[in-house]
C-alpha cells in the first residue's frame, strides 16, 4: 500500500510563536522558508486572533493558502533543551520561492532529528571510536586526542602528504561559509594539504575550470533573468527535479507568457513575446515536457543529442551564428578577445555536426536562431544554463568553453535576460585561504587506491556512493583500514601510547587510519576508526548563497543531536588537540601554527572567515543578514546602507571579465571523441548506455531521505529507466532486480518502463543508497580530473522478479497530462 | 460554527504509522460514527469522520469519475469505478475508490485521466496513481494523495467513513464535527 501518514490533525501554532529564517539546505535554490517554534504543552486557536497566520483556521482555505503546513513539516524538537513544536513552512515573501515548497524542502520539518517523534533516529550523538571491535562512544578530548596523535605521528613519518583529506566545498547543510573556512583554515593555512578532494569528485578542482579561464564567473546572472530572456538554453540539466523552484517560478513564467509585463517594464524599446527555450539532453525529462505544456510545442525544441556530443553541436551553432551575423560586434570588440581564433580552430559544419550529434541540420539551424536570430532588428536575449548533463559528460573543459563561446558571442553575459551559468548542485559557501596544491591537483582516489597516505580526515563526504570507480575505491579502502582495526583491537583500548604504535604499524604496512564527521553514519563511515558527530543548518547559525548569489542566514531554530557540534567548532577542538600534540613531542614551531582557533560559536568563525576575507565580506554580519530576512542579497556585497546590505543584481554587467586587461577571451575547442581514457572502447564493448542523474523525490537529501518512510516507500531501490524493447529483450518486467555490470563493477536497480527512452539509452538513479551507480563508473577522468559519470556503458541482466518492496509502487509515466 | 480548540493530544498521536494505525483509524471512525454526533468528552484520539452516502454502486460506470464532497462540502473529492480490483478498493469488483481532488502541494484541482487512471495537478504537474492508493508517481507534494475510505452497504449505497491522511489547506480533516 501507498505509505500514509494517518494525520488527520496538526497543532495550530500561537500568535506569539517563534519565527525565523530558514533557507533550505539541499540544492542550490535555497528556498526560503519560516520556522514557527513554540512551548511544547501550548497551541494556538482557529481563530484568527489566536494563531500565528491570524486567519481563519476553521475553515478551508484557498488553494496557496500562507495558512497551512503539511505533516511532513511539522515535528518536535528540542530548544535549548526543551521540547518545542516546530513548523518549517515555505516563505510566500522570499523573491526566490514565492511560497512553493519542493517534494524535498517541504519535508524539513520531519527530517529533523527528534526523540520525541522518533524521526531521523540514526543522526550521530556522541564521538565514536573503534574499540573491543566495534564503534563505541567516547568523549570529544578523547576522540579528538586521538585523531591528532595519529595525524601528527603520520606527518613526522610521512610529511603533510601523509594526511588525505576530503572535505565539502559548498553551502547548505554539511557546509557553508563558516565550515568551508574553518576547514580551509586548518588544511591550508595551519597546514599545506595537497592531497585533498571535493565530496562528489575526486581532486580538488572546480567543475567549471574553463569558464573561469576565459574570465566568467559560472553564476554570473539573477534568477529573474529566466523571467526576461527571449530563449532559454538549457544544456544537461533537468531544472524541473535539480532546481525545483527556481523552474517552477521564474522558468515557467516566461514560457506561459506571464512574465511579458516585466519584460515590458524593464526592457522598453523592443518587441517581446513568451519565451522559447531549447533543451539539450539525450533523454526525454518531465522538464521537456513541463515545457511543452506551458510554451507549446512549437516553442520547445528539445535536442535528444547523442550522450556526450554536446561540444560539437556548440561549435556548429557558434559557427552559423557567426556567419549568419548574428553576433554581438560590439560587445565583441569591447569586452572580449580571441573570437577570431576561436572561430578559425572551431569551425564546424551544421552536416558534420549532425553527423556526430545524431541530430537534423534543421534543428541545429532552428536551435540557432532560437538562440541568436535578431527580433526586428534588436539583439534576441538569451540565456544560457548548463549544469552536471555537462560538467559530468564528455570532455568537460572544452565542453563549457565552447558553450561560453557561444554566450559571449552573442553578447549574452551581464545582460537582462541573458547570463552563461552553471545551474547547480549544493548551494555555494565558499571561502578558504589558497589552495596549495598545483593544477591538476593530485588523484585523491587513485592515492588511496594506491596506498598512499597513513590518516584520512573526511568532511561530510561518502565516496562509497559518490566516486567513480566505486567498487574498486571500496575493496581497497575496507582491505587499508580493516589493517588498522585489527591492530587497534591488538591492544588496551585505554592505554594510548600502545594504540598509537599499534595504529602507526599497521599504517607503515599500508594501513590507513580513517576519521570521519558527518551527521549520520554514511556509508565510508563503515571504515573508520573515529567518528565525529556535527550539526546541520537550523541546529546552528549557518550562512551560504544560491544559484543567483543569493546569500542568507540560517538562523538556529533547534538543538544538535546529544554532543554533536557545528563543523566549524570540531575543526576547532581539532586544531587545538594537534597543537597540544606537536607541543607535547617538543615541536612548538608546528604547535604555533595551530593558534587562532579559538572560536566559542559558528559566529566567531563567520567573522574569521567570511567577514574577514570574502569580497565584501566586510559588509556583512549576522546581525545584518538576520534583518535581510530569506531575500538576503545578492554577493558581492558592494556596502550597507539604510540598513540594508547593498548587493549585486549581475556580474560583469559593466562589461569588464575576471582577466588582467578586463576581457573575456574565447577558447578553441575542437572536437576529439570520447576523450576519457577507455571510454570508446567501454562503449564499443557494452551494450547499454547507463545515463544517470536524480529523482524529485530524493535531490541534495539522500543521506536523511534513507530514514524517510514516504521516500524509501517510493524509491526502495534506484530505478533504471529503460524501453519496453528492451526489457523484452531481456524478459523483465516492471520492479524486476536487475544487476548493472561491465569491466569496472557491478551494482543493482529495479526496473522503470520508460516508453520515451530511447532503445539501449538507459537512465538510472546516480548516488542512490541502495545502488551506487558509482559502481561502474570507469576511472577515466579529464585533463583536470574532473569525473565523466554519464558516459558510462554496461550490460543488463536480471537479478530476480519484483521483490515485496517494488511489487506495491506505481510505475506509470511520471509526465504530467493534461485535461482531456 | 464548532470551533476546533478542543484539540488536545498532540505530541506522538500522528506519528504512529503504518499498518497497525491503519487499521486503529479505522476502529475508531467505526466506533465514533455508531454514536452519533461528536458531543462525546473527552476528546477521541482521532478525529470524529462523518459517514456520507456518496452514491450508489449501480451509478458508477467504469472510469467516469463522480465528483464529490467528503467530509463537508468544502472538500472536494472524485469516486471513481476503475475497472479491475484496486488498494482500498471497495463494491463488488473490489474497484471502486475515492480520493481527495486538492493536490496536497499548493491545492490546485486534481483532474482524472482515465488512459492511465491517474489524478493529475494542473498547477505544479504532481501525479497520483488512484490504482495504488494514490500514491504519487511524481511530483511535488509530500503526501501520497488522501483517500477516502469507503463502505457498501447491502443496499449497494457507497458512503465514505474516514480518510488516511491531511487534506489541503485544513490543519483538521473535519471542520464542522
Amino acid at each position: 500500500m501507498a505509505f500514509k501518514r494517518n494525520i488527520d490533525r496538526l497543532p495550530i501554532p500561537p500568535k506569539d510563536a517563534k519565527v525565523q529564517n530558514v533557507t533550505c539546505h539541499f540544492c542550490i535554490v535555497g528556498c526560503g522558508y519560516k520556522a514557527y517554534s513554540w512551548e511544547v504543552n501550548r497551541q494556538g486557536g482557529p481563530s484568527a486572533g489566536s494563531n500565528a497566520f491570524g486567519a481563519n483556521l476553521a475553515l478551508q482555505q484557498d488553494t496557496e493558502t500562507t495558512n497551512w503546513f503539511a505533516p511532513s513539516m511539522y515535528n518536535i524538537v528540542k530548544q535549548n533543551g526543551r521540547d518545542v513544536h516546530l513548523v518549517i513552512k515555505p516563505d510566500h515573501e522570499c523573491v526566490v520561492n514565492s511560497g512553493l515548497g519542493s517534494i524535498r524542502g517541504a519535508r524539513l520539518g520531519e527530517l529533523s532529528f527528534s526523540e520525541t517523534t522518533g524521526s531521523q533516529a540514526q543522526r550521530l550523538t556522541d564521538p565514536l571510536v573503534w574499540r573491543y571491535g566495534a564503534l563505541y562512544p567516547t568523549s570529544w578530548q578523547d576522540a579528538l586526542d586521538l585523531v591528532a596523535d595519529v595525524t601528527r605521528r603520520v606527518i613526522e613519518e610521512q610529511g603533510e602528504d601523509g594526511l588525505i583529506v576530503s572535505a565539502f566545498d559548498h553551502g547548505g547543510a554539511g557546509g557553508g561559509y563558516e565550515n568551508t573556512w574553518a576547514t580551509g583554515k586548518l588544511y591550508f593555512e595551519s597546514m599545506k594539504i595537497k592531497n585533498i578532494r571535493i565530496h562528489n569528485r575526486p581532486a580538488y578542482n572546480s567543475e567549471v575550470h574553463a569558464t573561469r579561464d576565459m574570465g566568467v564567473g559560472e553564476l554570473n546572472n539573477c534568477y529573474e533573468d529566466a523571467e526576461l530572456a527571449d530563449t532559454i538554453f538549457a544544456v544537461g540539466t533537468n531544472a524541473l527535479e535539480t532546481q525545483t523552484n527556481y523552474f517552477l517560478n521564474h522558468w515557467i513564467p516566461n514560457l506561459r507568457g506571464t512574465s511579458l509585463r516585466k519584460k515590458n517594464a524593464q526592457l522598453p524599446g523592443e518587441s517581446h513575446s513568451a519565451g522559447r527555450i531549447v533543451i539539450v539532453d539525450p533523454r526525454r525529462t518531465v522538464t521537456v515536457n513541463a515545457c511543452e505544456i506551458e510554451a507549446g510545442k512549437e516553442n520547445v525544441l528539445h535536442l535528444a543529442i547523442n550522450s556526450g556530443t554536446d561540444l560539437t553541436l556548440f561549435n556548429a551553432l557558434v559557427t552559423y551564428v557567426s556567419d549568419q551575423g548574428w553576433i554581438d560586434k560590439e560587445f565583441i570588440a569591447a569586452s572580449t578577445s580571441g573570437l577570431d581564433a576561436m572561430l578559425a580552430a572551431n569551425k564546424t559544419s551544421l552536416d558534420d555536426a549532425a553527423k556526430i550529434t545524431g541530430l537534423s541540420a534543421d534543428d541545429i539551424k532552428k536551435a540557432a536562431s532560437f538562440i541568436a536570430e535578431p527580433k526586428d532588428g534588436k539583439r534576441r536575449r538569451t540565456m544560457f544554463a548548463y549544469e552536471k548533463g555537462l560538467i559530468w559528460g564528455n570532455d568537460n573543459y572544452r565542453t563549457n568553453g565552447a558553450l561560453v563561446n557561444l554566450a559571449l558571442a552573442t553578447g549574452n553575459i551581464g545582460r537582462p535576460g541573458g547570463g552563461c551559468v552553471r545551474m547547480g548542485g549544493h548551494q555555494e559557501g565558499y571561502v578558504r585561504p589558497d589552495y596549495p596544491g598545483g593544477r591538476p591537483a593530485p588523484y585523491v582516489d587513485q592515492l588511496l587506491i594506491g596506498g598512499k597516505g597513513g590518516v584520512h580526515h573526511i568532511w561530510d563526504c561518502d565516496h562509497y556512493k559518490t566516486t567513480l570507480n566505486a567498487l574498486e575505491f571500496k575493496t581497497v579502502y575496507k582491505k587499508r583500514t580493516d589493517m588498522v582495526k585489527d591492530a587497534m583491537s591488538s591492544v588496551a583500548y585505554g592505554d594510548r601510547n600502545a594504540q598509537v604504535e599499534a595504529i602507526m604499524g599497521a599504517i607503515r604496512k599500508g594501513g590507513l587510519f580513517s576519521v570521519d564527521v558527518d551527521i549520520v553514519p554514511s556509508k565510508i563511515g563503515q571504515a573508520a576508526h573515529v567518528i565525529l558527530p556535527a550539526a546541520t543548518a537550523g541546529e546552528m547559525n549557518l550562512t551560504s548563497m544560491n544559484g543567483e548569489r543569493r546569500m542568507r542566514l540560517t538562523e538556529r531554530y533547534m538543538d544538535p543531536p546529544g554532543q554533536a557540534m557545528p563543523d566549524c567548532l570540531i575543526v576547532a577542538g581539532l586544531a587545538q588537540a594537534l597543537e597540544r600534540s606537536w607541543r607535547a613531542a617538543g615541536k612548538n614551531d608546528v604547535a604555533d601554527k595551530f593558534k587562532g582557533y579559538d572560536w566559542k560559536t559558528e559566529e566567531d568563525a563567520f567573522m574569521d572567515g567570511y567577514h574577514a576575507n570574502a569580497n565584501g565580506g566586510k559588509f556583512v554580519t549576522y546581525e545584518r543578514l538576520r534583518a535581510m530576512g530569506t531575500n538576503g542579497f545578492q554577493e558581492p556585497a558592494v556596502d550597507f546602507r539604510d540598513g540594508k546590505i547593498i548587493g549585486t543584481k549581475r556580474l560583469f554587467a559593466n562589461g569588464t571579465f575576471n582577466s588582467k586587461d578586463g576581457k573575456a577571451t574565447f577558447m578553441a575547442t575542437q572536437w576529439r571523441g570520447l576523450q576519457a581514457e577507455g571510454k570508446q572502447q567501454e562503449k564499443d564493448k557494452f551494450a547499454f548506455l547507463i545515463n544517470n542523474g536524480r529523482a524529485n523525490h530524493v535531490w541534495q537529501s539522500a543521506y536523511l531521505d534513507q530514514q524517510n518512510d514516504f521516500v524509501m516507500d517510493r524509491w526502495p531501490l534506484p530505478y533504471i529507466d529503460m524501453n519496453p524493447d528492451d526489457m523484452n529483450e531481456l524478459s523483465l518486467q516492471e520492479g524486476d532486480l536487475v544487476e548493472v555490470y561491465n569491466d569496472n563493477g557491478s551494482t543493482q536497480a529495479m526496473v522503470y518502463p520508460t516508453p520515451t527512452a530511447r532503445p539501449k539509452q538507459t537512465f538510472m538513479l546516480f548516488a542512490f543508497p541502495t545502488g551506487p551507480q558509482g559502481n561502474v563508473v570507469s576511472k577515466g577522468v579529464n585533463e583536470l580530473i574532473l569525473p565523466n559519470y554519464k558516459q558510462t556503458w554496461a550490460n543488463i541482466r536480471k537479478i530476480a522478479s519484483a521483490p515485496e518492496v517494488t511489487r506495491h509502487l506505481t510505475f506509470k509515466s511520471q509526465e504530467y497530462l493534461p485535461p482531456t | 460554527m464548532r470551533k476546533c480548540d478542543k484539540l488536545v493530544d498532540v505530541g506522538r498521536r500522528h506519528f504512529l504509522r503504518g499498518a497497525a494505525t491503519a487499521v486503529a483509524g479505522g476502529a475508531a471512525a467505526t466506533a465514533m460514527t455508531a454514536a452519533g454526533p461528536a458531543e462525546a468528552k473527552p476528546t477521541f484520539a482521532r478525529v470524529n469522520y462523518p459517514s456520507h452516502r456518496l452514491a450508489n454502486v449501480s451509478d458508477l460506470k467504469v472510469d467516469q469519475p463522480l465528483e464529490i464532497t467528503y467530509p463537508d462540502a468544502d472538500s472536494p473529492g472524485v469516486l471513481i469505478k476503475l475497472g479491475s480490483p484496486a488498494e482500498g478498493g471497495v463494491g463488488p469488483d473490489g474497484d471502486i475508490v475515492a480520493f481527495s481532488t486538492l493536490c496536497p502541494h499548493k491545492g490546485f484541482p486534481l483532474h482524472y485521466i482515465a488512459t492511465d487512471k491517474s489524478l493529475n495537478c494542473p498547477g505544479h504537474y504532481s501525479r497520483f496513481d488512484c490504482e495504488k492508493g494514490g500514491m504519487e508517481i511524481w511530483g511535488q507534494a509530500t503526501e501520497n494523495l488522501p483517500q477516502f475510505l469507503l463502505r457498501v452497504d447491502g443496499k449497494g449505497d457507497i458512503y465514505a467513513e474516514a480518510i488516511d491522511d491531511l487534506i489541503y489547506g485544513r490543519l483538521t480533516n473535519v471542520l464542522k464535527a
